[in-house]
Protein backbone atom coordinates (compact mmCIF):
# COMPACT_ATOMS: atom_id res chain seq x y z
CA UNK A 1 0.00 0.00 0.00
CA UNK A 2 1.66 3.21 -0.87
CA UNK A 3 1.16 5.95 1.42
CA UNK A 4 -0.24 9.37 0.44
CA UNK A 5 2.06 12.62 0.90
CA UNK A 6 -0.62 14.15 3.43
CA UNK A 7 0.27 10.42 5.43
CA UNK A 8 4.17 10.95 4.99
CA UNK A 9 3.63 14.47 6.31
CA UNK A 10 1.60 13.50 9.43
CA UNK A 11 4.60 10.97 10.06
CA UNK A 12 6.89 13.39 9.70
CA UNK A 13 4.70 15.78 12.03
CA UNK A 14 4.87 12.81 14.53
CA UNK A 15 8.25 12.24 14.84
CA UNK A 16 10.45 13.22 17.94
CA UNK A 17 12.87 15.71 15.98
CA UNK A 18 9.86 17.85 14.72
CA UNK A 19 8.27 17.46 17.09
CA UNK A 20 10.86 19.27 19.59
CA UNK A 21 11.03 22.28 16.55
CA UNK A 22 7.27 23.26 16.34
CA UNK A 23 5.10 23.25 19.72
CA UNK A 24 2.03 22.38 18.07
CA UNK A 25 1.72 19.09 18.53
CA UNK A 26 0.21 16.70 15.56
CA UNK A 27 -3.22 16.10 14.16
CA UNK A 28 -5.66 17.34 12.05
CA UNK A 29 -8.18 18.47 14.47
CA UNK A 30 -9.48 22.26 14.42
CA UNK A 31 -7.00 22.46 17.83
CA UNK A 32 -4.21 20.98 16.45
CA UNK A 33 -4.72 23.09 13.39
CA UNK A 34 -5.16 26.52 15.23
CA UNK A 35 -2.03 25.53 17.43
CA UNK A 36 0.14 24.78 14.16
CA UNK A 37 -0.55 28.96 13.49
CA UNK A 38 -0.73 30.26 17.06
CA UNK A 39 2.53 28.32 18.35
CA UNK A 40 4.69 29.68 15.05
CA UNK A 41 6.32 32.91 15.87
CA UNK A 42 6.31 33.88 12.62
CA UNK A 43 2.43 32.13 11.49
CA UNK A 44 0.98 34.02 14.41
CA UNK A 45 0.87 36.95 12.32
CA UNK A 46 -1.84 35.63 10.78
CA UNK A 47 -5.55 34.49 11.85
CA UNK A 48 -5.81 30.54 12.47
CA UNK A 49 -8.82 30.50 11.12
CA UNK A 50 -10.14 33.26 7.53
CA UNK A 51 -13.33 33.56 5.64
CA UNK A 52 -13.78 30.60 2.79
CA UNK A 53 -14.55 33.04 0.36
CA UNK A 54 -11.74 35.64 0.95
CA UNK A 55 -9.73 32.56 -0.62
CA UNK A 56 -11.59 32.95 -4.09
CA UNK A 57 -9.10 34.10 -6.60
CA UNK A 58 -11.86 36.98 -7.28
CA UNK A 59 -11.07 38.22 -4.01
CA UNK A 60 -7.57 39.43 -4.21
CA UNK A 61 -6.34 37.86 -7.25
CA UNK A 62 -3.76 36.99 -4.36
CA UNK A 63 -1.78 39.88 -5.94
CA UNK A 64 -0.55 40.55 -1.67
CA UNK A 65 0.65 37.06 -1.57
CA UNK A 66 2.26 37.65 -4.97
CA UNK A 67 4.15 40.89 -4.00
CA UNK A 68 5.28 38.68 -0.86
CA UNK A 69 6.53 35.76 -3.29
CA UNK A 70 8.25 38.36 -5.55
CA UNK A 71 10.02 39.53 -1.97
CA UNK A 72 11.35 36.15 -1.06
CA UNK A 73 12.68 35.49 -3.91
CA UNK A 74 14.01 39.04 -4.44
CA UNK A 75 15.77 38.22 -1.31
CA UNK A 76 17.32 34.87 -2.24
CA UNK A 77 18.72 35.09 -5.36
CA UNK A 78 20.02 39.19 -4.41
CA UNK A 79 21.80 36.99 -1.32
CA UNK A 80 23.36 34.35 -3.53
CA UNK A 81 24.43 37.47 -6.18
CA UNK A 82 26.19 39.20 -2.86
CA UNK A 83 28.68 36.74 -3.09
CA UNK A 84 30.25 37.35 -6.48
CA UNK A 85 30.07 41.33 -6.60
CA UNK A 86 32.17 44.00 -4.92
CA UNK A 87 30.49 47.40 -4.93
CA UNK A 88 33.21 49.28 -5.89
CA UNK A 89 34.65 51.11 -8.89
CA UNK A 90 35.52 49.66 -11.58
CA UNK A 91 35.01 46.39 -9.70
CA UNK A 92 31.26 46.50 -10.03
CA UNK A 93 30.92 46.21 -13.58
CA UNK A 94 33.59 43.28 -13.99
CA UNK A 95 31.58 41.68 -11.28
CA UNK A 96 28.79 41.62 -13.43
CA UNK A 97 30.12 40.92 -16.54
CA UNK A 98 31.79 37.59 -14.46
CA UNK A 99 28.07 36.97 -13.17
CA UNK A 100 26.87 36.98 -17.38
CA UNK A 101 29.36 35.33 -18.40
CA UNK A 102 31.57 33.07 -15.97
CA UNK A 103 30.06 31.92 -12.89
CA UNK A 104 27.82 29.24 -13.31
CA UNK A 105 24.20 30.09 -13.27
CA UNK A 106 25.22 33.62 -12.38
CA UNK A 107 23.39 35.55 -15.90
CA UNK A 108 20.51 32.77 -14.82
CA UNK A 109 20.55 34.49 -10.98
CA UNK A 110 20.88 38.08 -12.28
CA UNK A 111 18.09 37.80 -15.32
CA UNK A 112 16.29 35.94 -12.36
CA UNK A 113 16.65 38.76 -9.62
CA UNK A 114 16.26 41.29 -12.13
CA UNK A 115 12.79 40.08 -13.68
CA UNK A 116 11.27 39.77 -10.34
CA UNK A 117 12.37 43.24 -8.96
CA UNK A 118 10.24 44.86 -12.00
CA UNK A 119 7.46 41.89 -11.49
CA UNK A 120 7.18 43.03 -7.62
CA UNK A 121 7.18 46.90 -9.20
CA UNK A 122 4.16 46.07 -11.30
CA UNK A 123 2.66 43.65 -8.51
CA UNK A 124 2.77 46.42 -5.90
CA UNK A 125 0.87 48.58 -7.59
CA UNK A 126 -1.83 46.26 -9.11
CA UNK A 127 -2.08 44.97 -5.33
CA UNK A 128 -2.65 48.82 -4.36
CA UNK A 129 -5.32 49.27 -6.95
CA UNK A 130 -7.34 45.96 -6.10
CA UNK A 131 -7.41 46.99 -2.39
CA UNK A 132 -8.00 50.71 -3.12
CA UNK A 133 -11.22 49.26 -5.72
CA UNK A 134 -12.91 46.74 -3.49
CA UNK A 135 -12.82 49.77 -0.54
CA UNK A 136 -10.40 47.54 1.80
CA UNK A 137 -8.88 50.83 2.93
CA UNK A 138 -12.06 51.11 4.77
CA UNK A 139 -11.65 51.55 8.84
CA UNK A 140 -10.35 49.86 10.71
CA UNK A 141 -7.71 48.94 8.01
CA UNK A 142 -6.59 52.91 7.52
CA UNK A 143 -3.52 52.42 9.34
CA UNK A 144 -2.91 49.08 7.22
CA UNK A 145 -3.62 51.11 4.03
CA UNK A 146 -0.43 53.80 5.13
CA UNK A 147 1.68 50.88 5.92
CA UNK A 148 1.25 50.10 2.29
CA UNK A 149 2.14 53.07 1.06
CA UNK A 150 5.27 52.89 2.72
CA UNK A 151 5.96 49.47 1.31
CA UNK A 152 5.01 50.64 -2.09
CA UNK A 153 7.73 53.65 -1.32
CA UNK A 154 10.23 50.81 0.03
CA UNK A 155 9.86 48.80 -3.08
CA UNK A 156 10.12 51.60 -5.77
CA UNK A 157 13.60 52.98 -3.76
CA UNK A 158 15.28 48.64 -4.03
CA UNK A 159 14.47 48.89 -7.31
CA UNK A 160 15.73 51.86 -7.83
CA UNK A 161 18.78 51.76 -5.31
CA UNK A 162 19.49 48.02 -7.17
CA UNK A 163 19.26 49.65 -10.72
CA UNK A 164 22.58 51.49 -9.99
CA UNK A 165 24.58 48.48 -9.11
CA UNK A 166 25.41 46.46 -12.46
CA UNK A 167 27.66 49.97 -12.97
CA UNK A 168 26.75 50.39 -16.70
CA UNK A 169 25.71 53.02 -19.06
CA UNK A 170 22.04 52.10 -18.45
CA UNK A 171 22.67 52.02 -14.40
CA UNK A 172 24.57 55.68 -14.35
CA UNK A 173 22.38 57.92 -16.39
CA UNK A 174 19.23 56.04 -15.09
CA UNK A 175 20.08 56.97 -11.57
CA UNK A 176 21.80 60.54 -12.58
CA UNK A 177 18.26 61.42 -14.39
CA UNK A 178 16.45 60.31 -11.27
CA UNK A 179 18.63 61.40 -8.68
CA UNK A 180 18.82 65.01 -10.05
CA UNK A 181 15.45 65.34 -9.86
CA UNK A 182 15.94 65.46 -5.74
CA UNK A 183 18.38 69.04 -6.99
CA UNK A 184 14.91 70.51 -7.29
CA UNK A 185 13.62 70.42 -3.63
CA UNK A 186 13.43 74.08 -2.44
CA UNK A 187 16.40 75.42 -0.15
CA UNK A 188 17.64 71.79 0.65
CA UNK A 189 17.81 70.40 -2.81
CA UNK A 190 21.35 70.11 -3.74
CA UNK A 191 22.05 69.20 0.17
CA UNK A 192 19.69 65.96 -0.60
CA UNK A 193 21.55 65.30 -3.76
CA UNK A 194 24.76 65.27 -2.09
CA UNK A 195 23.56 63.23 0.57
CA UNK A 196 22.03 60.82 -1.33
CA UNK A 197 25.42 60.92 -3.40
CA UNK A 198 27.90 60.60 -1.55
CA UNK A 199 29.22 63.68 -3.50
CA UNK A 200 27.71 65.97 -6.57
CA UNK A 201 28.00 63.34 -9.18
CA UNK A 202 27.15 59.80 -9.29
CA UNK A 203 30.51 58.25 -8.48
CA UNK A 204 31.93 55.63 -6.18
CA UNK A 205 30.54 57.03 -3.01
CA UNK A 206 27.01 56.76 -4.51
CA UNK A 207 27.27 53.56 -5.67
CA UNK A 208 28.40 52.46 -1.93
CA UNK A 209 25.62 54.02 -1.22
CA UNK A 210 23.13 52.42 -3.24
CA UNK A 211 24.47 48.96 -2.43
CA UNK A 212 24.21 49.93 1.59
CA UNK A 213 20.86 50.89 0.80
CA UNK A 214 20.14 48.16 -1.28
CA UNK A 215 20.97 45.33 0.09
CA UNK A 216 20.77 45.77 3.87
CA UNK A 217 18.52 48.94 5.05
CA UNK A 218 16.04 48.49 2.37
CA UNK A 219 15.28 45.03 2.77
CA UNK A 220 15.19 45.20 7.07
CA UNK A 221 12.76 48.51 6.82
CA UNK A 222 10.74 46.10 4.22
CA UNK A 223 10.85 43.05 6.38
CA UNK A 224 9.72 44.83 9.54
CA UNK A 225 6.77 46.79 7.60
CA UNK A 226 5.74 43.42 5.95
CA UNK A 227 5.71 41.74 9.07
CA UNK A 228 3.25 44.32 11.20
CA UNK A 229 1.41 44.66 7.54
CA UNK A 230 0.39 41.05 7.41
CA UNK A 231 -0.18 41.44 11.64
CA UNK A 232 -2.32 44.01 11.49
CA UNK A 233 -4.42 42.21 8.70
CA UNK A 234 -5.41 39.79 11.53
CA UNK A 235 -6.22 42.46 13.83
CA UNK A 236 -8.39 44.24 11.63
CA UNK A 237 -10.31 41.25 11.65
CA UNK A 238 -9.02 39.75 8.52
CA UNK A 239 -9.62 40.33 4.83
CA UNK A 240 -12.19 42.70 3.39
CA UNK A 241 -15.86 42.02 2.82
CA UNK A 242 -17.90 44.01 1.72
CA UNK A 243 -17.92 45.40 -1.74
CA UNK A 244 -17.16 44.24 -5.33
CA UNK A 245 -17.65 40.59 -4.75
CA UNK A 246 -20.02 39.27 -7.46
CA UNK A 247 -23.58 39.59 -5.64
CA UNK A 248 -24.11 35.82 -5.64
CA UNK A 249 -21.01 35.50 -2.46
CA UNK A 250 -22.30 38.10 -0.65
CA UNK A 251 -23.84 36.86 2.62
CA UNK A 252 -27.23 35.97 3.04
CA UNK A 253 -29.53 37.73 5.30
CA UNK A 254 -29.58 36.25 8.54
CA UNK A 255 -33.27 35.11 7.77
CA UNK A 256 -32.48 33.05 4.99
CA UNK A 257 -29.09 32.01 6.22
CA UNK A 258 -30.78 30.23 9.57
CA UNK A 259 -32.45 27.19 8.20
CA UNK B 1 -33.88 40.47 9.75
CA UNK B 2 -35.98 42.46 12.75
CA UNK B 3 -37.80 45.63 11.55
CA UNK B 4 -36.28 48.56 13.65
CA UNK B 5 -38.18 48.79 16.89
CA UNK B 6 -41.49 51.15 16.67
CA UNK B 7 -41.21 54.67 17.59
CA UNK B 8 -43.80 55.31 20.05
CA UNK B 9 -42.89 51.84 22.03
CA UNK B 10 -40.09 52.09 24.76
CA UNK B 11 -37.57 49.66 23.89
CA UNK B 12 -35.70 49.41 26.99
CA UNK B 13 -36.49 49.17 30.68
CA UNK B 14 -35.19 51.53 33.43
CA UNK B 15 -35.24 51.25 37.31
CA UNK B 16 -32.30 48.42 37.08
CA UNK B 17 -28.96 49.79 39.02
CA UNK B 18 -26.24 50.13 36.69
CA UNK B 19 -23.64 50.64 39.91
CA UNK B 20 -21.96 47.31 39.67
CA UNK B 21 -20.80 47.84 43.59
CA UNK B 22 -24.44 47.73 44.56
CA UNK B 23 -26.12 45.43 42.71
CA UNK B 24 -23.91 42.78 40.66
CA UNK B 25 -26.70 41.92 38.02
CA UNK B 26 -26.20 44.25 34.45
CA UNK B 27 -28.63 44.42 32.27
CA UNK B 28 -27.83 45.14 28.75
CA UNK B 29 -29.74 48.59 27.62
CA UNK B 30 -31.31 47.93 24.19
CA UNK B 31 -32.11 51.97 23.10
CA UNK B 32 -33.66 52.60 19.91
CA UNK B 33 -30.27 52.86 18.10
CA UNK B 34 -28.78 49.97 19.26
CA UNK B 35 -29.81 46.06 18.30
CA UNK B 36 -29.63 43.02 20.58
CA UNK B 37 -29.38 41.22 17.78
CA UNK B 38 -25.99 40.44 15.73
CA UNK B 39 -26.50 41.31 12.48
CA UNK B 40 -23.15 39.54 11.06
CA UNK B 41 -23.64 36.23 9.49
CA UNK B 42 -21.37 33.64 10.74
CA UNK B 43 -19.44 32.87 7.95
CA UNK B 44 -17.87 29.60 6.26
CA UNK B 45 -14.68 29.42 7.67
CA UNK B 46 -11.40 27.72 6.75
CA UNK B 47 -8.24 26.31 9.02
CA UNK B 48 -5.16 28.95 7.86
CA UNK B 49 -3.49 25.81 8.11
CA UNK B 50 -2.77 24.11 5.79
CA UNK B 51 -5.29 25.26 3.53
CA UNK B 52 -4.72 29.06 3.08
CA UNK B 53 -0.88 28.05 3.59
CA UNK B 54 -1.28 25.73 0.80
CA UNK B 55 -3.01 27.93 -1.47
CA UNK B 56 -0.64 30.99 -0.99
CA UNK B 57 2.20 28.25 -1.35
CA UNK B 58 0.31 27.56 -4.82
CA UNK B 59 0.43 30.97 -5.91
CA UNK B 60 4.24 31.88 -5.51
CA UNK B 61 4.93 28.36 -6.64
CA UNK B 62 2.86 29.63 -10.10
CA UNK B 63 4.39 32.72 -10.36
CA UNK B 64 8.10 31.47 -9.58
CA UNK B 65 7.81 29.18 -12.26
CA UNK B 66 6.94 32.19 -14.53
CA UNK B 67 9.73 33.89 -13.58
CA UNK B 68 12.09 31.12 -13.71
CA UNK B 69 10.76 30.65 -17.49
CA UNK B 70 11.05 34.44 -18.30
CA UNK B 71 14.91 34.06 -16.60
CA UNK B 72 15.77 31.72 -18.83
CA UNK B 73 14.63 33.15 -22.21
CA UNK B 74 15.42 36.68 -21.40
CA UNK B 75 18.84 38.26 -20.80
CA UNK B 76 19.26 40.81 -18.68
CA UNK B 77 20.22 44.15 -20.13
CA UNK B 78 24.31 45.26 -19.79
CA UNK B 79 25.73 47.72 -21.54
CA UNK B 80 29.04 49.48 -21.66
CA UNK B 81 31.02 50.64 -18.44
CA UNK B 82 29.20 53.51 -16.92
CA UNK B 83 31.19 56.55 -18.45
CA UNK B 84 30.14 59.84 -17.12
CA UNK B 85 31.28 61.70 -20.22
CA UNK B 86 29.19 59.65 -22.55
CA UNK B 87 25.70 60.55 -22.49
CA UNK B 88 23.22 58.78 -23.93
CA UNK B 89 20.38 59.87 -25.44
CA UNK B 90 17.96 59.86 -24.40
CA UNK B 91 18.91 58.66 -20.78
CA UNK B 92 15.88 57.28 -19.43
CA UNK B 93 15.07 56.59 -15.67
CA UNK B 94 13.81 53.04 -14.67
CA UNK B 95 10.27 52.41 -16.45
CA UNK B 96 8.07 53.32 -13.47
CA UNK B 97 9.84 56.94 -12.85
CA UNK B 98 9.00 57.88 -17.18
CA UNK B 99 5.80 58.82 -16.07
CA UNK B 100 7.77 61.70 -14.24
CA UNK B 101 10.16 62.20 -16.59
CA UNK B 102 7.71 62.74 -18.97
CA UNK B 103 6.02 65.34 -16.99
CA UNK B 104 9.58 66.79 -16.39
CA UNK B 105 9.16 67.53 -20.44
CA UNK B 106 6.54 70.03 -19.50
CA UNK B 107 6.61 71.45 -16.06
CA UNK B 108 9.76 73.04 -14.34
CA UNK B 109 11.37 70.31 -12.20
CA UNK B 110 9.97 71.79 -8.57
CA UNK B 111 6.61 70.81 -10.01
CA UNK B 112 6.88 68.12 -12.08
CA UNK B 113 9.20 66.49 -9.60
CA UNK B 114 9.26 67.93 -6.46
CA UNK B 115 5.24 69.16 -5.71
CA UNK B 116 2.90 66.19 -8.06
CA UNK B 117 4.91 62.97 -6.42
CA UNK B 118 4.62 64.68 -2.81
CA UNK B 119 1.04 65.29 -3.60
CA UNK B 120 0.58 61.65 -5.12
CA UNK B 121 2.17 60.25 -1.96
CA UNK B 122 -0.37 62.62 0.64
CA UNK B 123 -3.31 61.97 -1.16
CA UNK B 124 -2.86 57.95 -1.29
CA UNK B 125 -2.22 58.26 2.74
CA UNK B 126 -5.15 60.08 3.40
CA UNK B 127 -7.73 58.10 1.37
CA UNK B 128 -8.88 56.13 4.15
CA UNK B 129 -9.47 58.90 6.50
CA UNK B 130 -11.73 61.12 4.95
CA UNK B 131 -15.73 60.19 5.60
CA UNK B 132 -16.79 61.29 2.15
CA UNK B 133 -14.36 57.87 0.92
CA UNK B 134 -15.95 55.99 3.91
CA UNK B 135 -19.46 56.12 2.78
CA UNK B 136 -18.52 56.09 -0.76
CA UNK B 137 -22.19 57.65 -1.93
CA UNK B 138 -22.34 57.80 -6.16
CA UNK B 139 -21.08 60.97 -6.90
CA UNK B 140 -23.83 62.08 -8.71
CA UNK B 141 -26.91 60.23 -6.47
CA UNK B 142 -27.29 64.39 -4.57
CA UNK B 143 -26.67 67.75 -5.38
CA UNK B 144 -26.66 66.68 -8.71
CA UNK B 145 -26.94 70.04 -10.23
CA UNK B 146 -23.99 71.47 -7.81
CA UNK B 147 -21.63 68.76 -7.98
CA UNK B 148 -22.19 69.03 -12.07
CA UNK B 149 -21.80 72.42 -12.69
CA UNK B 150 -18.10 71.62 -10.34
CA UNK B 151 -17.18 68.76 -12.53
CA UNK B 152 -17.91 71.39 -15.44
CA UNK B 153 -15.60 73.89 -13.71
CA UNK B 154 -13.07 71.46 -13.25
CA UNK B 155 -13.06 69.69 -16.74
CA UNK B 156 -12.56 73.45 -18.26
CA UNK B 157 -10.02 74.12 -15.58
CA UNK B 158 -7.85 71.38 -16.00
CA UNK B 159 -8.21 71.19 -20.42
CA UNK B 160 -6.93 74.77 -20.48
CA UNK B 161 -4.41 74.33 -17.88
CA UNK B 162 -3.09 70.94 -20.07
CA UNK B 163 -3.20 72.58 -23.54
CA UNK B 164 -1.55 75.68 -22.18
CA UNK B 165 1.29 73.84 -21.62
CA UNK B 166 1.15 71.59 -24.33
CA UNK B 167 -0.22 68.33 -22.23
CA UNK B 168 -1.96 66.65 -25.03
CA UNK B 169 -0.60 62.98 -23.87
CA UNK B 170 -2.44 63.76 -20.37
CA UNK B 171 -5.36 65.66 -21.80
CA UNK B 172 -6.70 62.70 -23.84
CA UNK B 173 -6.81 60.64 -20.47
CA UNK B 174 -8.71 63.69 -19.04
CA UNK B 175 -10.99 64.15 -21.30
CA UNK B 176 -11.91 60.52 -21.46
CA UNK B 177 -12.53 60.08 -17.61
CA UNK B 178 -14.85 63.22 -17.79
CA UNK B 179 -16.86 61.55 -20.60
CA UNK B 180 -17.57 58.95 -18.32
CA UNK B 181 -18.34 61.45 -15.26
CA UNK B 182 -20.74 63.00 -17.20
CA UNK B 183 -22.56 59.82 -18.50
CA UNK B 184 -22.41 58.45 -14.85
CA UNK B 185 -24.25 61.84 -14.47
CA UNK B 186 -27.06 61.27 -16.82
CA UNK B 187 -27.04 57.04 -15.09
CA UNK B 188 -28.85 56.86 -12.19
CA UNK B 189 -29.57 53.11 -10.18
CA UNK B 190 -32.80 52.67 -12.19
CA UNK B 191 -31.04 52.76 -15.69
CA UNK B 192 -31.82 50.42 -18.08
CA UNK B 193 -28.13 49.07 -18.82
CA UNK B 194 -26.12 47.76 -16.16
CA UNK B 195 -23.25 49.45 -17.08
CA UNK B 196 -24.41 53.01 -16.55
CA UNK B 197 -25.85 51.49 -12.80
CA UNK B 198 -22.59 50.55 -12.77
CA UNK B 199 -21.09 53.83 -12.83
CA UNK B 200 -23.88 55.84 -11.15
CA UNK B 201 -22.97 54.15 -7.82
CA UNK B 202 -19.16 55.26 -8.22
CA UNK B 203 -17.78 57.75 -5.65
CA UNK B 204 -15.99 60.93 -6.01
CA UNK B 205 -12.66 58.56 -4.71
CA UNK B 206 -13.09 56.20 -7.73
CA UNK B 207 -13.08 58.98 -10.47
CA UNK B 208 -9.72 60.48 -9.29
CA UNK B 209 -8.02 57.45 -8.69
CA UNK B 210 -9.32 55.71 -11.85
CA UNK B 211 -7.84 59.07 -13.73
CA UNK B 212 -4.87 58.55 -11.69
CA UNK B 213 -4.65 54.93 -13.08
CA UNK B 214 -5.52 55.95 -16.19
CA UNK B 215 -2.44 58.90 -16.42
CA UNK B 216 0.10 56.51 -14.56
CA UNK B 217 -0.14 54.07 -17.35
CA UNK B 218 -0.56 56.28 -20.30
CA UNK B 219 2.11 58.22 -19.48
CA UNK B 220 4.72 55.54 -18.51
CA UNK B 221 3.80 53.84 -22.25
CA UNK B 222 4.36 57.27 -23.57
CA UNK B 223 7.73 57.85 -21.89
CA UNK B 224 9.01 53.80 -22.11
CA UNK B 225 7.83 53.64 -25.56
CA UNK B 226 6.98 56.57 -27.70
CA UNK B 227 10.54 58.94 -26.26
CA UNK B 228 12.98 59.31 -28.17
CA UNK B 229 16.16 61.28 -29.10
CA UNK B 230 16.32 64.81 -26.90
CA UNK B 231 12.73 63.15 -25.96
CA UNK B 232 11.22 63.58 -29.28
CA UNK B 233 8.14 61.54 -30.19
CA UNK B 234 9.07 58.40 -31.77
CA UNK B 235 6.99 55.56 -33.08
CA UNK B 236 8.25 52.60 -31.86
CA UNK B 237 7.08 50.48 -34.82
CA UNK B 238 8.79 52.27 -37.46
CA UNK B 239 12.87 51.56 -37.78
C1 LIG C 1 5.70 44.85 -0.29
C2 LIG C 1 4.50 45.19 -0.54
C3 LIG C 1 3.23 44.52 -0.05
C4 LIG C 1 3.02 43.22 0.36
C5 LIG C 1 4.02 42.07 0.41
C6 LIG C 1 1.62 43.13 0.72
C7 LIG C 1 0.99 41.96 1.13
C8 LIG C 1 -0.36 41.86 1.41
C9 LIG C 1 -1.09 40.62 1.56
C10 LIG C 1 -0.49 39.22 1.41
C11 LIG C 1 -2.37 40.94 1.83
C12 LIG C 1 -3.49 39.93 2.02
C13 LIG C 1 -4.57 39.99 0.98
C14 LIG C 1 -4.24 40.35 -0.42
O1 LIG C 1 -3.44 39.64 -1.05
O2 LIG C 1 -4.78 41.35 -0.89
C15 LIG C 1 -2.47 42.38 1.90
C16 LIG C 1 -3.60 43.10 2.21
C17 LIG C 1 -3.67 44.48 2.24
N1 LIG C 1 -2.75 45.35 1.69
FE1 LIG C 1 -0.88 44.85 1.14
N2 LIG C 1 1.02 44.36 0.56
C18 LIG C 1 1.95 45.23 0.08
C19 LIG C 1 1.75 46.56 -0.27
C20 LIG C 1 0.56 47.24 -0.07
C21 LIG C 1 0.28 48.57 -0.57
C22 LIG C 1 1.20 49.39 -1.46
C23 LIG C 1 -0.97 48.90 -0.11
C24 LIG C 1 -1.77 50.17 -0.32
C25 LIG C 1 -1.32 51.35 -0.40
C26 LIG C 1 -1.45 47.79 0.68
C27 LIG C 1 -2.65 47.77 1.36
C28 LIG C 1 -3.23 46.63 1.86
C29 LIG C 1 -4.46 46.60 2.61
C30 LIG C 1 -5.31 47.81 3.04
C31 LIG C 1 -4.74 45.26 2.85
C32 LIG C 1 -5.94 44.70 3.62
C33 LIG C 1 -6.97 44.32 2.63
C34 LIG C 1 -8.20 43.77 3.29
O3 LIG C 1 -8.38 43.93 4.50
O4 LIG C 1 -9.01 43.18 2.57
N3 LIG C 1 -0.51 46.79 0.67
N4 LIG C 1 -1.22 42.92 1.62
Amino acid sequence: MAKTAAEYFENLRESRVWRSIFRSGTGTSTLHRSLAIQQNIFLHLFSTKVRRRMLNFSATWYLGTLTFGTFVILVVTGILLMLYYHPSVPQAYADTKDLQFVVSSGLFLRNLDRWSAHAMVLLVFAHMFKVFYRGAYRPPREFNWVIGVVLLLLTLLLSYTGYLLPWDQLAFWAITVGSNIASAVPLLGNKIHFLLLGGNLVNANALLRFYVLHCMILPLAAFFFIGIHFWRIRKDGGLYTQQSEPAAVRPQPVGKEAQ
Amino acid sequence: MTDPPSKDKKDFVTGVDSNARKSPRRVVFVTRRTSAQVKAVDEDQVQTFPEVLFRALVAIEVLSILLVWIALLFNAPLEGVADPSHTPNPAKAPWYFLGLQEMLHYFPPVVAGVLVPTLVIIALIVIPYFNINIEAEGLFLQDRQSRLRICYVVAVAMSLFLTYFHVYVALVPTLIVIAFMLLAAQSSPQSASPFRRYLAAQPLSYWIMTWFLFELVVLTVVGTFFRGPGWSWVWPWRN
